[in-house]
């Protein structure tokens, strides 16, 4: 009842500090309106990017609608293809969105699970996870995430590696993250295991299994709410980057990396309203998430405060 | 002291063995090396052969120790895609990169440190405020795109600095170094500044929550009371203190920095390592790609080796608690 109790009132603490802190409401507000955007895109977006039959090649180039020689049918302008930007920005969001929040989730569950046994059971298994938590970090993430998108490479087929890009891009971001949860669920779960809450549940015959999931993890929850937040970012930042470097997601399916790596090309030919907005869109996602994530670790670490 | 750096070395030792079985199995089990090796007119029988003289049927194990042998006399095998050995390949390559990796880490320690305690000191001055915002700004801008808006400002719009290659370079044996030419140091300006970018937050960030930690302990409370000046006690008790884990920092960051520099290689053209290795990822030339791995983690873990042996030396805290490694 106890763990329940401080739960909450953590949680009202976080609305009070958050009724507080006007930069955190307004990355509040930004990160909402980019989660909106991006799940109703289809319902927003002008036209679909997906579509081909949907834009043609003798409207691309064409600038923003408020500038000279911009068209009132392209808020924001088009791209070398005749893509409407403000679409493919949203359904890019989307995509970055998509690939970043599943990463996240592996990574959660992967880390957090692990590490959450390893504390517990402690002896052997602790010390072979902690050992390949170690390898893991002698390799930064970039690599990780480039060095799984080669293997899926070599080892599926070409056609099936298009297929399956998403999900060898989630798992390719997802395992470079899951460290993080890992050491710090374990480092919590050392503290939590000699409480008597859990020595109860031992007396009480409960599967180890069961204890850990009910009884430690939501105990050990808010250190990892921060990390996934920031993870969040990390992980956009991630498939942007890999999009950007061509081993991410096909240039054919617009994600804010594959669209500033387009923009690139033609921005030094004057065209820069294809690489300023999804930059710009890209760049308020992260910022808000790290200012989310920024402020949620002051909170939930009074020492900060 | 010879306890500790053994069981340090043990562990890195480890880490070697797990990384060099990880770039084992990614060279034997992704693609099958002599289906890229020969024609498509090359019989079944003759492509046996070959797999029996490259030692390709013998136990796994004894390829993994054949590999390792290969590995620790700097035999790397011959690239896929341009048949050239990759030891040359790489070796050529990689003063590029380091240069890259030494400037920005110099950027990255020059401004990031005095930024740190400057914000730590003045964790309410306006001017404060505002480097950390920036700083948050900057945590969150992608480093390509750092480095695409340094080359639209100053490659194109004014002109002032090169925007991809490496300029002049001038050769000291194998070393091919551009420090030596105006050239070669302007072509340096704009990657470095880019890859640093990153690093400099992180820095800022951590000697920032490192000296408010130290700030904040009995020992500057005591001093405050003892009437000690208060620049005294800030450069000469708080900023000792919170400099032990800034080495950590600057040998972790070291490692981010040859890594990702892939990417800023990637948008300056920039002839490293990086770029060898992106390459490899987009032509699946597994055996660049093994090598890499390898040598990024053993740059890793001697990094990680020298600052714990460092750490023991100056911090005689980390002598006393002998179980704290």
């Amino acid at each position: 009842m106890l763990a329940y109790w401080n739960r909450i009132k953590i949680e009202n603490e976080l609305i009070y500090l958050f009724l507080r802190n006007p930069v955190a409401q307004v990355a509040a507000l930004i990160a909402t309106i980019s989660i909106l955007g991006a799940l109703f895109a289809p319902l927003i977006a002008p036209t679909d990017p997906y579509d081909l039959a949907s834009f043609d090649l003798l409207d691309s180039f064409y600038p923003p609608s408020w500038t000279d020689g911009g068209d009132p049918r392209f808020l924001i302008g088009t791209d070398d293809q005749g893509r409407d930007l403000f679409s493919a920005i949203l359904y890019g969001t989307r995509l970055s969105l998509l690939v970043g929040l599943s990463s996240v989730i592996f990574a959660a569950v992967l880390g957090t699970s692990l590490g959450l046994a390893a504390g517990y059971i402690g002896g052997r298994f602790d010390a072979v996870v902690m050992r390949i938590a170690d390898v893991q970090l002698s390799l930064p993430a970039i690599l990780t995430a480039l060095l799984v998108d080669g293997i899926a490479r070599g080892i599926l087929p070409r056609e099936q590696h298009e297929d399956l890009l998403l999900v060898v891009l989630t798992v390719a971001i997802g395992l470079s993250l899951w460290v993080d949860f890992a050491r710090t669920a374990r480092a919590s779960t050392f503290v939590e295991r000699n409480k008597e809450y859990v020595q109860a549940a031992e007396i009480m015959g409960l599967h180890p299994v069961r204890i850990m999931a009910v009884a430690i993890l939501p105990n050990i929850l808010s250190p990892l709410l921060v990390i996934g937040t920031v993870d969040l970012a990390v992980a956009i930042l991630l498939e942007a980057t890999l999009s950007f470097l061509g081993v991410g997601v096909p240039p054919n399916q617009p994600s804010l990396g594959t669209l500033i790596d387009i923009g690139t090309q033609y921005l030094f030919s004057g065209e820069w309203w294809i690489v300023i907005f999804p930059s710009a869109t890209l760049i308020f996602l992260i910022v808000s998430v790290n200012v989310l994530g920024d402020f949620m670790r002051t909170v939930l670490n009074p020492r900060l405060r | 002291m010879l306890g500790f750096i053994a069981r340090r070395l043990l562990q890195s030792i480890f880490v070697m063995l797990t990384v060099s079985l990880l770039a084992f199995a990614l060279f034997r089990f992704v693609g099958d090396p002599v289906a890229v090796m020969v024609g498509q007119e090359t019989s079944i029988e003759d492509q046996e052969r070959l797999r029996d003289e490259l030692g390709l049927n013998d136990p796994v194990i004894t390829q993994y120790t054949r590999f390792l042998g290969d590995l620790a006399t700097g035999n790397f095998g011959f690239s896929y895609r341009t048949r050239q050995p990759i030891g040359e390949m790489i070796l050529d390559r990689m003063p590029a990169t380091l240069e890259l990796g030494i400037v920005s880490l110099l950027i990255s320690l020059i401004v990031g440190i005095p930024a740190g305690i400057y914000t730590a000191l003045r964790s309410d001055g306006v001017l404060s405020n505002a480097i950390l915002i920036t700083t948050l700004i900057g945590v969150s801008i992608p480093t390509f795109v750092i480095g695409i808006f340094l080359i639209y400002l100053f490659g194109v719009q004014l002109g002032w600095l090169p925007t991809f290659g490496r300029g002049g370079v001038v050769e000291i044996g194998w070393w091919k170094t551009s420090f030596l030419t105006i050239d070669g140091l302007k072509a340096l300006i704009l990657p470095a500044i880019t890859l640093g970018v990153y690093q400099l937050t992180l820095t800022m960030r951590l000697v920032r929550a490192e000296m408010q930690d130290v700030l904040n302990t009995d020992f500057i409370t005591f001093a405050t009371a003892r009437g000690i000046d208060y620049r005294s006690i800030h450069y000469r008790h708080a900023l000792r203190n919170s400099m032990i884990p800034v080495i950590t920092i600057i040998g972790l960051q070291f490692g981010g920095i040859i890594a990702f520099s892939i990417v800023t290689e990637s948008v300056f053209q920039w002839p490293g390592m990086g770029l060898l290795f992106l390459d490899s990822i987009k032509f699946v030339d597994v055996p660049v790609m093994a090598t890499y791995l390898v040598l990024i983690a053993l740059i890793f873990v001697i990094i990680n080796l020298i600052v714990d042996i460092l750490y023991f030396v100056i911090d005689p805290r980390v002598r006393l608690k002998p179980e704290a490694g």
